[in-house]
């Protein structure tokens, strides 16, 4: 399945890149800096996750690296290239499925093909896309049919039909109930592994962080600056009750001056 | 599935003969009440006489439809025990029951006791003489309107979708347009006319151009509005994937903007029609508004009333296919308003 996904070659993610990058906003002719000066360096096919208080910039870090805003400062580079626009390679996951309500599941999920004119010779990938996501059987769904998982998982179709270097989360799992976001984390950390891509994640649930990702980098409050950076080399499948994990949790609390609760 | 559904009452049971338990002997004692009132009706018509100074041609053509409505009713419910499609028909009959009623009174207060004056109210009879003895001269008034109004309408429908999506889209367009807009839309199309009426070189020409103006306008409000409101993620979705400006528009914003697009198409619709009746009054010489101020010079005023009547269906069955386009369209859509 990995491999029609993937079409004929292997996937490797990308690298990513950023160096000292800062950016603020125009609010009523005030400058509100979101970003200090970051630095990051991600290898290809690594899964890393930006933890850090809510409004302290991660979703518009995620915005820059997906290409859809520029930086005020700094530069953002993938394999050694600059970011300068959005990219079919860097596919996002947003929060919110925001699947086109009128399309079916099936036109939603053909979306990036239909975009790039690569349907008529990629149709095929649409169905292992589906069957990747268990959705098979609602192809011909209307999003509003959907439950909050379903519809999450079809926005993950979506992004994986397009066969990304680089998957950017955008605390895709964070509107699900927490038995759903159980399993969703799970079959993340297996679509991961499968399809070798670099994944980088945003959220603000910790566990969900130490559960996904081999780096957890912890960003301040706003203007956002790097914090920490907590590598986390415990093998996959991960086991939430593992020890480890529960001491690192520990250490990333105490990073967000959240240790007293411990 | 069917089945299932077919068992539980609709609402629209209660409303009329809901007495009986079997919906089967319910639909046949309905339906037969409305044959017995339209039975009623025909021999109202049949053996009162009408008020001797008057002589309606027609009178016993009316009370022998009537009374074939009856039949047709009461063979319609027996055929109801027997097969389910007749039984649809058991929605209609609180309504069919109430108009026997309405045609009854008609009858009687006009053609038999002669109430109210002549010839400003003519009994049913005189509606049924129009139809059958002018309907050469009605049946070229639905076209000379017809023609008009779809000219006109499907002219300023597009004018005023493109236009609305430009100003949606482009600031360019939206910085050029969107004062003009404001100050010409609210002005009524009519107020045009005199204007129109000379510019043009003629006055069907005239027509098109004010019934397009009345359609254009809130096509392009609405259209605009729903441009301008699609949610932007479902544009950042887009770029992440690959899309151009232009399957932005065409695959992104205009879709999502068609809810509000046919809000417009309907608002324009209602418009065109009060324009193309005014403009068939008062400069077009064909055409059903035409036949109306015809009628009214003459004092037919039957043949007035069978033109309006004519209107309302004509009317009414344009707004009807607009929604069932609109239905099938849209039909991912929650929450529909039913016509």
């Amino acid at each position: 399945m990995v491999a029609a996904i993937a079409g004929d070659y292997p996937v490797r993610g990308s690298t990513l890149t950023l160096r000292e990058v800062s950016h603020r906003f125009d609010l009523e002719g005030q400058p509100l800096p979101v970003l200090d000066r970051i630095s990051l360096q991600i290898g290809r096919g690594e899964f890393v996750a930006l933890l850090g208080p809510s409004g302290c910039g991660k979703s518009t870090l995620l915005r820059l690296v997906a290409g859809l805003d520029t930086p005020t400062a700094g530069s953002l580079l993938t394999e050694g290239r600059e970011i300068e626009a959005p990219d079919p390679s860097r596919v996002v996951v947003f929060q919110d499925p925001t699947l086109y309500p009128w399309r079916t599941v099936w036109s939603n999920v053909a979306l990036g093909l239909e975009a790039r004119g690569l349907l008529r010779t990629h149709r095929g990938r649409i169905e292992d896309a589906l069957r990747l996501v268990g959705l098979t059987s609602f192809a011909n769904a209307y999003p509003h049919q959907l439950s909050g998982g379903m519809a999450q998982r079809a926005a993950l179709a979506r992004a994986l039909v397009n066969d990304p270097k680089l998957l950017i989360l955008d605390e895709p799992l964070g509107q699900l109930d927490s038995l759903t976001r159980i399993t969703m984390q799970g079959e993340l950390v297996s679509l991961w592994q499968r399809a070798g891509f670099t994944a980088l994640l945003v959220t603000h649930d910790v566990e969900e962080a130490l559960f996904l990702a081999g780096r957890v980098i912890v960003l301040s409050q706003r203007p956002a600056h790097i914090k920490a950076e907590i590598a986390n080399a415990r093998p996959y499948p991960r086991h939430r009750g593992d020890p480890h994990l529960v001491e690192l949790r520990h250490q990333v609390l105490a990073h967000l001056g959240l240790d007293a609760t411990w | 599935m069917s089945s299932v559904t077919d068992e539980v009452p609709r609402p629209s049971e209660k409303l009329g003969f809901g007495l009986f338990a079997s919906s089967t002997s319910r639909s046949l004692i309905g339906g037969l009440s409305a044959a017995a009132a339209w039975s009623f009706v025909a021999a109202l018509t049949a053996f009162w006489p009408d008020k001797p100074d008057n002589d309606w041609t027609y009178t016993g053509d009316f009370a022998i439809a009537c009374g074939a409505l009856a039949v047709a009713l009461a063979l319609a419910a027996f055929a109801g025990v027997r097969f389910a499609a007749f039984q649809r028909l058991q929605r209609l009959t609180p309504w069919l029951f109430a108009l026997a009623l309405f045609l009854a009174a008609w009858e009687a207060v006009t053609a038999k006791l002669g109430l109210l004056p002549l010839p400003f109210f003519p009994p049913p009879q005189a509606i049924v003489e129009v139809a059958i003895d002018d309907w050469g001269r009605l049946a070229e008034g639905i076209v000379a309107s017809a023609r008009l109004l779809a000219t006109g309408y499907f002219l300023g429908a597009a004018v005023g979708f493109v236009t609305g999506v430009a100003i949606g889209w482009s600031r360019l367009a939206g910085y050029w347009i969107h004062p003009v807009l404001r100050f010409i839309g609210p002005l009524p199309a009519t107020a045009w006319l005199p204007l129109a009426f000379f510019v043009f070189p003629s006055s069907f020409s005239a027509s098109i151009f004010l019934i397009a103006l009345a359609t254009g306008f809130p096509v392009t409000v609405l259209t605009w509005s729903g441009v301008a409101g699609v949610n932007s993620a479902y544009y950042d979705i887009a770029r992440t994937l690959g899309a151009t400006q232009r399957f932005l528009v065409l695959k992104v914003a205009i879709p999502a903007a068609m809810p509000h697009v046919f809000v417009g198409l309907f608002m324009g619709l209602g418009n065109s029609f009060a324009v193309l009746v005014v403009a068939e009054m008062l400069g077009v010489k064909a055409g059903l508004g035409w036949y109306l101020q015809w009628a009214q010079g003459w004092a037919a005023y039957a043949n007035m009333y069978a033109a309006l009547l004519l209107m309302a269906v004509l009317c009414s069955g344009l707004i009807t296919l607009l929604f069932r386009l609109r239905d099938r369209l849209l039909s991912w859509q929650k929450g529909l308003v039913r016509w």
